[in-house]
């Protein structure tokens, strides 16, 4: 395992999974199929690509008041990503999780990640992120996966 | 993460020492501070919720645990829009019973923990909301807009739940909108170029909103030019719009909203970083934008996004009045349960009813039923209506204003006027 670096921890959590990293801001409201993570959004550049089990990296959120809503829906029925590392810190995200690890005893990790560290971030690489924000590449693991 | 300076009354309820529920909504409303970079909090005396929205197991969920810990909100609260409406009979009772049951549950609960239910999305059409200068908690996008920009209200933009956690603990983050430098204008619209006729026109208000929220994104937009009557229906209008659009929050009109009495109040010393002229051509165009069709026969009508006012139903009643609309098309009009009863017992309700137009409550048409299932043509005077609607829903839609929703209306047919 190799340290690549520390991000703010926005919810507290421990994952690990492949990364997708997005280009531009998803909407959690609408934005994918809550039921396969779908990204549906036709302006979306990813769209198609699925987000559920992933560590999804985007720059920043988009969306509404029922943004937080979605979050927290989508950590229940596990649609969702598995971890959310944010360019930009998101209050709408970092509230759907906490209630999320609230109501369900759920916890999804969400950091802010440094522009220098999140420009490391390539999808398909497995990484590992833990409760006090250390995001580490799993070894052996570094091959891109298709979307 | 920067620190918040908390007071010893906040830090009580983070430690738990009023119990698991404050304790959990105020460590959301410290991490939403510390995201917003706070120095502090500050004390709110008003919220509009939107947590009593129901879209999923979670809005529920949230709900539960608030009637089960107890929870007791120490300042007034009103509710936002359902997506059912608890007056009248809803058609997925019968294929969905599990999404109109739940959303019930979630807004009895609500009302039972002492929420104000108003079910409104234009809460500030009612009276006895909050001020000028008022510290708030707005949620609904419109009423965010509305409230900072005509209201001079402040808020920021909370989302689901954490809007329910500031109003338990009576605390916002001090940040943003909420402060002095937070609300500077910085970009401007210039409306001088457009005639008299043009900036009077119905459609202008929302076509400007629209306009401004896809230029100016999420910033502060400065509007130079616009009448000192425009009427509050139209502030409304373009507040949905931009909101929409863009996630303007909050905007200025020169010599028209409370904050803005003059350029050097709107932009407080300083300059607009861009200046956007709007000539007649950018509202064609935008109109344009809006409409996915512009002829053929007519299946639906859908006003009040936002809720209708009374001044719209006293203008739907003239438009309306003696005729009735083709027998081949549905006509909503959604509305809070507060401004129809007044329509009632104005005597304004008769007249629109007689001609075959339904009114909905609580809720908004784009949530109902009957238009979930419209595979037609939808004309409707809202820009935000229209903005959302082609990619939400499988409908075509036409933006135009009241009139001539109504003439199409009576006709069966899109028939657009044209003025602008």
């Amino acid at each position: 395992m190799q340290l690549l670096g520390k991000g703010k921890v926005l919810n507290p959590g421990k994952a690990q999974g492949a990364l997708l990293v997005l280009d531009d801001a998803l909407s959690f409201w609408g934005g994918f199929d809550p039921q396969t993570g779908r990204i549906l959004d036709d302006h979306h550049p990813q769209k198609g690509a699925s987000i559920r089990g992933r560590v999804l990296a985007m720059p920043q959120s988009k969306g509404s008041a029922g943004t937080p809503a979605g979050v927290a829906e989508n950590i229940r029925n596990g649609a969702g990503p598995v971890a959310i590392l944010l360019r930009e810190a998101d209050v709408n995200i970092a509230v759907g999780a906490m209630v999320a690890a609230r109501l369900y005893d759920l916890r999804i990790p969400v950091l802010q990640v440094p522009d220098p560290l999140f420009a490391q971030l390539v999808t398909g690489r497995d990484i590992a992120v833990d409760p006090s924000g250390h995001i580490s590449a799993l070894d052996g693991d570094t091959g891109v996966i298709g979307l | 993460m920067s620190p918040v300076d908390l007071s010893a009354a906040e830090r009580a309820d983070l430690n738990g020492e009023n119990g698991p529920l404050r304790q959990f909504a105020m460590s959301l409303v410290l991490r939403a501070a510390e995201i917003w970079r706070a120095p502090y909090l500050i004390e709110t005396g008003f919220a509009h919720i939107d947590a009593c929205h129901f879209n999923g197991q979670a809005h529920l969920d949230f709900a539960r645990m608030l009637a089960r810990d107890g929870a007791r909100f120490p300042i007034p609260v009103w509710t936002n829009t359902l997506p059912v409406s608890l007056l009248q009979n809803d058609g997925r009772a019968a294929n969905d019973p599990n999404f109109v049951a739940g959303a019930r549950e979630v807004a009895e609960i609500y009302r039972k923990l002492g929420c104000r239910p108003v079910w409104t999305c234009a809460p500030y059409q009612l009276p006895e909301g909050p001020g000028f200068g008022d510290q708030i908690v707005g949620s609904e996008s419109n009423a965010v807009a509305y409230y900072n920009s005509v209201v001079g209200a402040r808020t920021q933009k909370y989302g689901d739940f954490l809007d329910v956690c500031c109003a338990l603990t009576g605390r916002v983050p001090f940040a943003g909108l909420h402060q002095d430098e937070g609300r500077r204008g910085q970009v401007e619209f210039d409306l001088t170029g457009l005639s008299e006729d043009v900036l009077r026109h119905e459609e202008t208000c929302p076509l400007i909103g629209h306009i401004m929220g896809e230029r100016a994104g999420s910033s502060i937009p400065v509007l130079r030019g616009l009448r000192g009557d425009t009427p509050s229906d139209g502030l409304k209008a373009m507040a949905a719009a931009a909101g929409a659009s863009g996630g303007v929050a909050m905007f200025h009109a020169i010599g028209v909203t409370p904050e803005a009495p003059d350029a050097e109040a709107a932009y407080q010393g300083g300059t607009p970083e861009q200046v956007h002229r709007i000539i007649a051509d950018d509202l064609t165009a935008a109109k344009s934008s809006l409409s996915t069709v512009t002829s053929g026969g007519l299946d639906m009508v859908a006003l009040g996004t936002p809720h209708f006012s009374i001044h719209e139903f006293r203008r739907l009643a003239q438009a309306i009045e003696g005729q009735h609309i083709h027998s081949d098309l549905r006509f909503y009009v959604s509305t809070a349960r507060f401004v129809a009863d007044a329509a009632r017992a104005e005597g304004l309700l008769d007249p629109i009813e007689r001609a075959g137009i339904e009114v909905l409550t609580d809720t908004c048409t784009y949530f109902s039923p009957a238009v979930r299932a419209c595979r037609g043509r939808v004309m409707t005077n809202s820009a935000k209506w229209a903005f959302y609607a082609p990619g939400m829903l499988p409908v075509k839609v036409c933006f135009a204003g009241l009139e001539d929703c109504v003439a199409s209306a009576i006709r069966g047919e899109i028939t657009l006027s044209n003025r602008i």
